[in-house]
């Protein structure tokens, strides 16, 4: 039978290591080569930097959501003492173009605003001094006249806005940016032949990443050769370059950035371009280097790094024997107030949007909303960790109204181990996966049977204690095609396929490895795995790994750590940069052992004879041989002196989206697969969850370190119980947002972190990528709120009360409960 | 102005500073010692935390010359030698950091705990007074583990020191 996804034809592998038994190094919980420095005070983030002749920047931020700006007057701040200059947009845009957009047609944004503001915290002009106190205390100086306009700031209100609550009415008559209408498959015939279609409207609220370092810019103007030389706590140094050149009109090769330690960024400093920008401008204005680091405050509503904030109405077609037949919804986003990346966080979650499940068909509609609220970017899930919980919300819903058993049900749908790689309707495939192991793991870790009888017990005494499972997908190695595939197919954009990765590295003539990295390190491992994989791919000893960073101008187009990709991507570049020395370190050693190079074989840092215990020369006495004795090899090319390479790895596996977007094509396929069982009691009286127990199980296909991986599940999942339990940004009805601050924001401490915190892997290694190593750096978020918010329903259940937004706070529960007992 | 001495990490050092200048930006920007660190501003988060005169102070919340007489011990003044301090080191053996950036102020608050409540302090003593510590990256789930062992640890070379 013809499908739509005929066209979309799954390339062959290009796998060089299997997944095998009996590694070395890969699968070691080796100590982190990262920690020494960083334990000791010596890491070197952002802050720590210093340029001689450094100057610091102050902003100016807008009070308003929207307001026009009358005027500025900045006398008496440049009258301060250590003054040396006070900018406003008008003069950074005298050096500078507005920022780079994803989105197409694009929303206009400056780096400082110009003539308008549109959401509280955007900065109207800047203070450049010889130190950050006199820097605040000038900006303190300024004052500006407003013209206030009205506030857009409910999601569905805006939509409606007329006159001068459109915020861009140069680039568009209405706050609507984006809508697009999606089918993959035949979802209404789906629908039409369906026993029962499911209901429900779901609001996943707003929050953010909030790394304890926030984001900073050092930049400086070089006027002789006309560019910058940056340093900033990006995720993706080697790429803005290319982003961000035209903004600040010189070519991405007279840009130099320089990375640092990063504080921190679960997506949330993936570009950072426009401090980036705005810093620039700065040292270009004043003649001086710049140093911009965020405040905490400006971090929160300037730092364009807010997470998802969504309204769905979602529709799921079902048999009255349980099975899933179709799944569609429309969602509204509210991005804030502009659209930096389009709607690339829909795009991604379209990676997995069916689940675990096999649903033949999808359809969607995507409004993209803009208000008077900081705009959103990237946070750990990067839109999908929505939709997982949409799916598991749904799947609840279902048993609920079957009457059926939630796991059951989960079960009866799941993808069988022999469907893979398995195609699902949107045209991203799995590429392998054991869903139904991966449960009975977290069962047993659990003890889910013993559980259920207990809370049951509980119950029955008048507690309300219930438990909630998960059962969800984690994609990763993300394609870029999420960045534009949902763009009105006309004005595509910047249709970017490419998401290479890349290493250099050099044998010295004292035998060490010297490594080069082209992506930082954020709080990943990157200088541990990348160690692992090589020293098990060359034979190497650890501690003679060596590992350093390049900048922008040595460095390659390496897309970092985002995307849950860097472990996956990066091993394919130590693979193939391993291949290439290991035929140097043949040539140059068969020519001393006086052999052939087909002869020989790596073993412990050796060349050695294969099959002959003594025959071998080690790496450092070639390595020496090849560097300082020229004479002892052939003329030649082939001996030119030293071991160094470099390798770039592409992505494993992508195909393009169909033209006319009757499936997006592969973009996310190595998959792996979580589930999360949590057990809570609900105090009714005061809205407060406890988590009694915790299980969660993920399957990130080969590890290549079990406690870094595991250190992110655990990390993602403290994410994914913040968001789910009580973290949200509040805006007033004005645009104020009222809670920008770690008082009032409420992160999870170690106290509300749960005690019996079980965790297991299940191994399903990829075919796709090197050793079969799958990403894991996002799962936890990508689990716990479905589990969490079912299980919190489950306690409830005597109550009736059912959960339809995220967060669910102390005071909303306990909203929902008096409602519920004022029904009953 | 304000002329301070004070004793960081066993060395007397001395400097002028405004009055209002903060404890964190006198090491940090004075000092070079930047590895005591600001993330939030509002004393929430306890990426400053350094010991004052022996008690865990969050230097964000201090001014420098309120800190003047003092002994003040930073995360630089922990490892001697190149060698770790035994809670430095059990971080490291129990991979309780991630991006490092709170790093700091926990190992510093770590101590001060285990200076209070002695080597054997228990999960829940941990997990309570680690309430003006936010990390973001680790769930606190090794931080917890790292305190534990590194109490422990401190404890043996106590016991050792006394023998």
């Amino acid at each position: 039978m013809a499908s739509h996804l005929d066209s979309n034809v799954i390339p062959p592998s290009r796998q060089r290591e299997t997944p095998r038994a009996g590694l070395t190094w890969i699968g070691q919980s080796m100590k982190r080569v990262e920690d020494p420095r960083i334990l000791s005070g010596k890491g070197g983030y952002i802050d720590d930097v210093k340029v001689p002749g450094m100057a610091h920047a102050a902003m100016v931020s807008s009070p308003h959501a929207h307001a026009r700006i009358v005027s500025i007057d900045t006398s008496k701040a440049e009258e301060l003492p250590g003054v040396i200059g006070v900018y406003t947009g008008e003069d950074v845009a005298t050096v500078v173009d507005p920022c780079p957009s994803f989105a197409s047609p694009p929303v206009t944004q400056h780096a400082m605003a110009i003539d308008k503001v549109r959401h509280v915290g955007e900065v109207v002009a800047a203070v450049v001094a010889e130190d950050r106190y006199i820097a605040e205390d000038a900006a303190a100086l300024i004052e500006v006249e407003w013209d206030v306009l009205p506030a857009m700031v409910d999601i569905e209100a805006s939509l409606e806005a007329m006159g001068d609550g459109v915020l861009h009415p140069d680039d568009r008559e209405s706050n609507k940016a984006l809508d697009e209408s999606f089918e993959f498959g035949p979802v209404s015939e789906d629908f039409d032949a369906a026993d029962r279609i499911i209901k429900r409207r779901l609001r996943w609220n707003r929050s953010s990443a909030q790394a304890i370092e926030t984001c900073g810019v050092i930049s400086q103007w070089d006027a002789f050769k006309g560019g910058y030389t940056i340093h900033a706590n990006t995720n993706f140094y080697n790429f803005i370059p290319f982003v961000i050149g035209g903004s600040l009109r010189v070519s991405p090769g007279e840009m130099r950035i320089i990375p640092v330690l990063t504080g921190g960024s679960f997506g949330s400093k993936v570009f950072i371009h426009k401090i980036i920008i705005m810093t620039s401008a700065l040292s270009r204005l004043s003649g001086v280097p710049v140093k911009y680091i965020e405040d905490r405050l400006e971090h929160f509503t300037n730092s364009d790094s807010h997470g998802s904030d969504r309204l769905y109405d979602a529709e799921l077609a079902i048999n009255d024997d349980g099975t899933f037949k179709s799944l569609r919804f429309t969602v509204l986003d509210d991005y804030g107030a502009y659209l930096q990346f389009g709607v690339g966080t829909h795009g991604n979650a379209m990676a997995q949007v069916t689940g675990p499940y096999q649903i033949g068909s999808f359809g969607m509609r995507v409004i993209a909303v803009l208000t008077n609220k900081t705009q959103q970017g990237p946070y750990r899930g990067f839109g999908s960790e929505v939709t997982n919980w949409v799916m598991e919300r749904m799947a609840d819903a279902a048993a609920e109204e079957l009457g059926r058993d939630p796991l059951e049900l989960r079960e009866q749908n799941m993808i069988q181990p022999d469907q893979f790689p398995y195609m699902i309707p949107t045209g991203n495939i799995y590429d392998s996966g054991n869903f139904q192991k991966v449960l009975g793991e977290a069962k047993s870790l659990f003890d889910l049977d013993a559980w259920r009888k207990k809370a049951a017990d509980m119950r029955a005494e008048g507690r309300c204690v219930g438990i909630g499972v998960a059962t969800c997908m984690e994609r990763s190695v993300y394609g870029p095609t999420e960045w534009w595939s949902l763009n009105n197919k006309e004005t595509p954009g910047f249709t970017l396929t490419s998401t290479p990765e890349g290493i250099s590295a050099r044998i010295d003539p004292s035998g060490k490895l010297f490594v080069t990295l082209h992506s930082p390190m954020v709080g990943n491992s990157p200088e541990t795995v990348v160690t692992q994989i090589l020293a098990e791919r060359l034979t190497v000893a650890p501690e003679d790994v060596v590992i350093n960073y390049s900048d922008s101008q040595s460095g390659f187009n390496g897309v970092g750590p985002q995307g849950s990709r860097f472990t996956a991507m990066v091993a394919g570049a130590c693979v193939s940069a391993a291949i290439k020395l290991e035929e140097r370190l043949k040539r140059f050693g068969a020519h001393m052992l006086q052999r052939r190079p087909e002869d020989m074989e790596l073993r412990d840092g050796k060349v050695a004879v294969k099959g002959l215990k003594d025959q071998e020369t080690s790496f450092a006495d070639i390595a020496l041989n090849s560097s300082f004795f020229r004479l002892s090899f052939p003329d030649g090319e082939e001996f030119d002196s030293g071991l160094e390479t470099t390798a770039v790895y592409d992505h494993p596996l992508s195909t393009d989206p169909h033209e006319d977007r009757e499936h997006l094509g592969i973009f996310y396929p190595i998959v792996g697969h979580i589930c999360h069982i949590v057990a809570v009691e609900v105090d009714p009286g005061t809205g407060k969850v406890e988590m009694l127990d915790y299980a969660a199980v993920h399957d990130n296909g080969t590890i290549v370190n079990p406690r870094t991986l595991a250190g992110q599940v655990w990390g993602g999942t403290a994410n994914g119980i913040g968001t789910t339990l009580s973290e949200q940004f509040n805006y007033d009805e004005s645009g104020q947002f009222v809670n920008p601050n770690f008082a009032e924001f409420a992160m999870p401490t170690a106290n509300e972190m749960p005690r019996n915190f079980k965790l297991g892997h299940v191994e399903t290694p990829s075919p796709y990528t090197e050793y079969g190593i799958k990403g894991g750096g996002e799962g936890g978020r990508l689990g716990a709120p479905s589990a969490l918010t079912s299980a919190v329903e489950d306690a409830l259940q005597n109550y009736g009360v059912k959960i339809s937004a995220l967060p669910i706070t102390p005071p909303v529960l306990r909203g929902l409960i008096r409602e519920a007992e004022q029904a009953a | 102005m304000a002329k301070v001495e004070m004793t960081i990490n066993g060395r007397s050092v001395s400097g002028v500073v405004e009055d209002r200048m903060l404890l964190v930006d006198f090491l940090r920007e004075e000092r070079n010692l930047t590895g005591t660190h600001i993330g939030c501003d509002t004393s929430q988060c306890g990426s400053c935390v350094v010991h004052v005169d022996g008690k865990a102070v969050k230097s964000c919340t201090m001014l420098a010359a309120q800190a003047a007489g003092s002994e003040i011990t930073t995360i630089e003044g922990l490892a001697s030698d190149g060698e770790l301090h035994p809670m430095q080191a059990a971080f490291r053996d129990n991979h309780g950091l991630q991006c490092g950036f709170c790093t700091p102020g926990m190992i510093m608050t770590a101590v001060d705990i285990v200076n209070r409540e002695g080597a054997d302090v228990d999960e829940q003593t941990i997990r309570e007074q680690l309430e003006g510590n936010i990390c973001r990256c680790t769930g606190y789930h090794n931080i917890v583990k790292s305190i534990a062992a590194g109490a422990k640890e401190m404890g043996s070379g106590m016991k050792e020191a006394a023998e």
